[in-house]
């Protein structure tokens, strides 16, 4: 049976139609999902992508977060279905406290749009497994509001429980605020994210949130050639037939 | 009808760049003396009927759960007129 994974829309999402295709092309089956319902039609995993969802009125997810859509996901994603929230949907995942922190606009007011080198740090998650510690991978970047922040205790909690997922890499990625710029080649942090974070996962690994876009780098044909974004989603694959 | 003041600001530990930026901008401006400058965020809301102790409470829920992110932002909650 082919695995379904969920792929939401709301207002002012923009990423939704490349994440059904990266679904497709991990071979599952994508399944849009619309913020007004509530019912996740039995998917098996569920993806939150990117975009300005309610213009990001008032904080980037902050509304969303309250939709009917997000009341059953946050529900299934407490009883262990795979999340994946990219960008916009990470945002959506802090805000509803599925994921700890908060997404502030970049250090250097930037509107950041390159490909941006990661470290995976854990392989230990649904959305990570098709990876080694600590591999580096390329995949698209593009946001204004993705300086990730906590408070130093969480932030040393994350790491003590191996929830740091990814990091921003390469030459420049020191943790300064400032970062490297937005016109470094897509090495370093880009945005002031604290301690270079750029995805983190819940405590049982079955929730993923990140700013850049794996999305858009699953075809040799379109951006860099690159498919180091295809991982991703192959990994939920197997983590469902698994399961 | 009575005006009840959300004021959302970021934390006192939390980079503000855009108040840096307005900062940074003053004297430039020909606005000089300002130290330090940080932006937030003010909501009027206009409450239906009384504006009581527990119209209050419902007020501060409401700013808590949905007009400030508790993890970033600090809120003050005022009554006007």
């Amino acid at each position: 049976m082919t695995a379904r994974v969920g792929v939401v829309t709301f207002p002012g999402t923009l990423d939704d139609r490349d994440t059904q295709r990266a679904v497709r092309v991990a071979g599952a089956e994508a399944v849009p999902l619309w913020h007004r319902d509530k019912d996740l039609k039995q998917v098996d995993a569920v993806v939150l992508p990117g975009g300005f969802s309610y213009g990001d009125y008032l904080r980037a997810g902050a509304i969303s977060r309250f939709s009917p859509v997000m009341e059953t996901i946050i529900e299934q994603a407490k009883a262990g279905m795979p999340v994946l929230g990219i960008c916009n949907g990470f945002q959506v995942l802090t805000e509803t406290h599925l994921l700890p922190g908060a997404m502030l606009r970049n250090d250097n007011l930037h509107f950041v749009c390159r490909d941006q080198k990661l470290r995976v740090e854990t392989s230990a998650t649904a959305w990570t497994a098709d990876f080694t510690d600590g591999q580096e991978i390329s995949i698209p970047l593009k946001n204004i509001d993705g300086r990730y922040t906590a408070a130093e205790r969480v932030l040393d909690e994350l790491e003590a429980e191996g929830r740091v997922v990814f990091r921003y890499a390469g030459p420049g990625a020191d943790g300064r605020a400032g970062g490297a710029g937005p016109t470094a080649g897509g090495y370093g942090n880009p945005n002031g994210s604290l301690r270079d974070i750029a995805g983190i996962s819940n405590a049982a690994g079955n929730v993923v949130g990140l700013m850049p876009h794996p999305e858009h780098a699953v075809e040799p044909l379109i951006g860099t050639g690159r498919t180091d974004g295809l991982g991703f989603f192959t990994s939920v694959l197997k983590k469902l037939v698994a399961a | 009808m009575a005006r009840v003041v959300v004021d959302v600001m970021l934390k006192p530990e939390i980079l503000d760049p855009q108040g840096q930026a307005v900062q940074r901008a003053l004297p430039r401006l020909g606005f000089d003396g300002i130290s330090d400058v940080r932006q937030g965020k003010r909501f009027e809301l206009e409450v239906e009927g009384p504006v009581d102790d527990a119209a209050l409470a419902r007020i501060r829920e409401m700013a808590e759960t949905f007009l400030a992110n508790t993890v970033i932002e600090d809120f003050a909650v005022k009554v006007e007129s």
